[in-house]
């Protein structure tokens, strides 16, 4: 099946919840590309991801009522594949629980994306997941998870 | 004598297959005769180096020190001892700002290193690993680097080492080494030459350019993976403090302390990649039969295609494509000398922005028809934030491509660009 959909380039071409955010300053030399998110107080998280290998970005900002995902929006730059991923995952964490939101898994973001993802587009079509994992992580005040735990059991599904 | 492409084409069984391979600069493919020697010494003659007594030692001895003199001429080192064999140019270039950080009888004592904005990780990060202070170069709007900043930077007194790229790996432009390096030398600062993309489209004669060191890799050059020369001239090298410990590298061990092997072992510490060298000596057996003006002239035919069908599509960009830095005006009349001097000339390859369209979507879209090219940032971050992208795609060349290739890229291309646009 084709990797370019018409629905995964509908999400490129008219991201849903993507509004402009503080792009943040680039992290000091040697010091890893992800950053870490800021509380920005009333429940509040924004966070930032990108990847490395391709320089694909995404910021993503929610806020959390009654324990839930509330308004949440993202900002970035990258492929069709990230960006559409990141658009689609923003209309289907919106209002789910955090806990729910924090056991989204790869597989999830596969058929929301409804095409079969190849080895190497799985940083891209995963990056707004990763960003969301960490996001909730500096909510809980976690430390960060990795790329290798974002993707752990995907590599089976595709 | 114009090279005879298809008979080229035929020593590469990767192209047999229904492949159009324009990724030469990530890394080139291999003639046969490259994969037979490697599997030659292996099936016959595997042996260790510099130890044992035996004949199949001593003939894998003779083969990896035949390598090395082979590297030797290739690029006119005084001697086979300036010729390091390491893991990769990246290697090789650690090398360097590992022995010069130390200090101890180091290349001089702490300092700044001038780069410029072309160069790829490898010959950045290495030198911000080391503790150095950074000068850094800008490309003017043709992709040339800026020399009158090179000039200010040489003014100060601290300058170690300029750390230059002989050839960019995204824009294909050629800094002038030979101008660099004499600048350079008059102001009292050594200078690496980064030839990983150079040295597979031109000669490269280091006693002519009078480079201090110069590092490339083997897979690049039709060679295997796994080997990466370093070549330093001898006083230099003699004077730097060895960088991995290990068995080889050394004269004597004692319960406290072990006194350095001479050059070159001083830097080989522990086996060296030994097929690899012989696969290196074989690749550049093959590429000695051909001419390299013969090479220039096939090479720049293919970029001069290229350049001119590419940017005829609609929204494409061919990098540089940017503007000048605010201050250049100050510059304007050298910049103008320049511009009638070298107008763009490209090596190896060009690199371009599509609009609306992401370089891995379009890499991708390519590689379904089996057209190979590199999106992202080609290890060249500070160059493309310089170009204000993110990433862009690469169009690089070897030996083996083909006018018709270009044209396939160029439709390949615009249907791609009808999917995402
Ligand atoms: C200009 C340049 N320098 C250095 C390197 C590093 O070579 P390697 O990865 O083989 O060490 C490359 C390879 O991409 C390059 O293009």
């Amino acid at each position: 099946m084709d990797l370019y959909a018409e629905n995964i380039l509908d999400h490129y071409r008219h991201p849903r919840h993507k509004l402009p955010l503080p792009k943040e300053a680039p992290p000091p030399t040697g010091e890893p590309a992800c950053r870490t998110g800021r509380d920005q107080g009333g429940g509040v998280v924004i966070h930032h991801e990108s990847n490395p290998a391709c320089g694909d970005e995404l910021t993503i900002r929610f806020g959390i009522k009654d324990d839930h995902i509330h308004n949440p929006s993202w900002d970035g730059t990258g492929c069709a594949i990230s960006q559409a991923a990141m658009s689609m995952l923003a209309e289907e964490f919106e209002n789910i629980s955090i806990d729910s939101a924090a056991a989204l898994t790869p597989k999830q973001i596969f058929d929301l994306l409804g095409v079969p993802i190849s080895p190497r587009r799985l940083k891209c079509a995963l990056l707004g997941l990763h960003a969301l994992k960490n996001a909730l992580h500096i909510h809980y005040g976690e430390p960060l998870q990795v790329w290798t735990q974002t993707v752990s059991g995907a590599v089976d599904e595709i | 004598m114009t090279l005879d492409i298809s008979a080229i084409r035929r020593q590469f069984p990767i192209l047999d297959q229904e492949l159009i391979y324009l990724d030469s600069a990530a890394t080139a493919q291999k003639p046969q005769i490259v994969i037979d020697a490697l599997k030659e010494f292996y099936a016959k003659k595997n042996a260790n180096v510099h130890r044992g007594m035996h004949g199949l030692a001593e003939q894998a001895t003779t083969a990896y020190e035949n390598a090395r003199t082979s590297v030797q001429k290739f690029i006119n080192a005084a001697s086979p001892e300036e010729i390091i064999f390491t893991k990769s140019c990246t290697e090789s270039i650690n090398l360097v700002a590992n022995s010069y950080s130390s200090r101890r009888e180091g290349v001089r004592g702490r300092g700044s290193v001038v780069l410029s904005l072309l160069e790829h990780h490898s010959n950045i990060v290495p030198w911000m690993m080391c503790g150095a202070h950074l000068h850094w170069i800008n490309i003017d709007e043709y992709g040339n680097t800026r020399l009158e900043q090179l000039d200010t930077y040489l003014k100060q007194e601290n300058i170690e080492l300029v750390a230059i790229t002989g050839q960019s790996n995204v824009l294909g432009t050629r800094p002038p080494l030979k101008e660099i390096i004499q600048k350079a030398h008059a102001a009292g600062a050594y200078v690496l030459v980064d030839a990983a993309q150079l040295v597979a489209h031109h000669q490269v004669n280091v006693q002519e350019l009078d480079c201090d060191f110069l590092a490339f890799s083997a897979h690049k050059l039709y060679g295997p993976t796994g080997i990466g020369v370093l070549y330093g001239k001898r006083e230099l090298l003699e004077k730097m403090p060895p960088f991995i410990g290990g068995g080889m590298m050394i004269k004597e061990a004692t319960q406290t302390g072990f006194t350095p092997a001479d050059i070159p072992q001083k830097f080989e510490g522990g086996t060296p990649p030994i097929a690899q060298a012989i696969g290196l000596a074989a690749a550049l057996e093959w590429l000695e039969q051909f001419a390299w003006k013969d090479i220039e002239e096939h090479e720049h035919a293919l970029l001069k295609h290229a350049e001119h069908i590419l940017k005829n599509i609609d929204g494409l960009k061919i990098l540089p494509a940017c503007h000048p830095e605010p201050d250049e005006g100050r510059h304007a009349q050298d910049v103008m000398v320049r511009r009638a001097h070298h107008d763009m000339e490209r090596s190896g390859c060009l690199s371009f922005v599509l609009d609306k369209v992401h370089p891995h979507d379009l890499t991708d879209i390519l590689g379904e028809q089996g057209i190979c090219l590199r999106a992202g940032h080609h290890c060249a971050m500070p160059l493309h934030k310089r170009l204000n992208i993110p990433a862009s795609t690469r169009v690089s060349f070897g030996i083996y491509n083909t006018i018709q290739e270009i044209d396939i890229l160029a439709d390949a291309i615009q249907h791609a660009q009808k999917i995402l646009q």
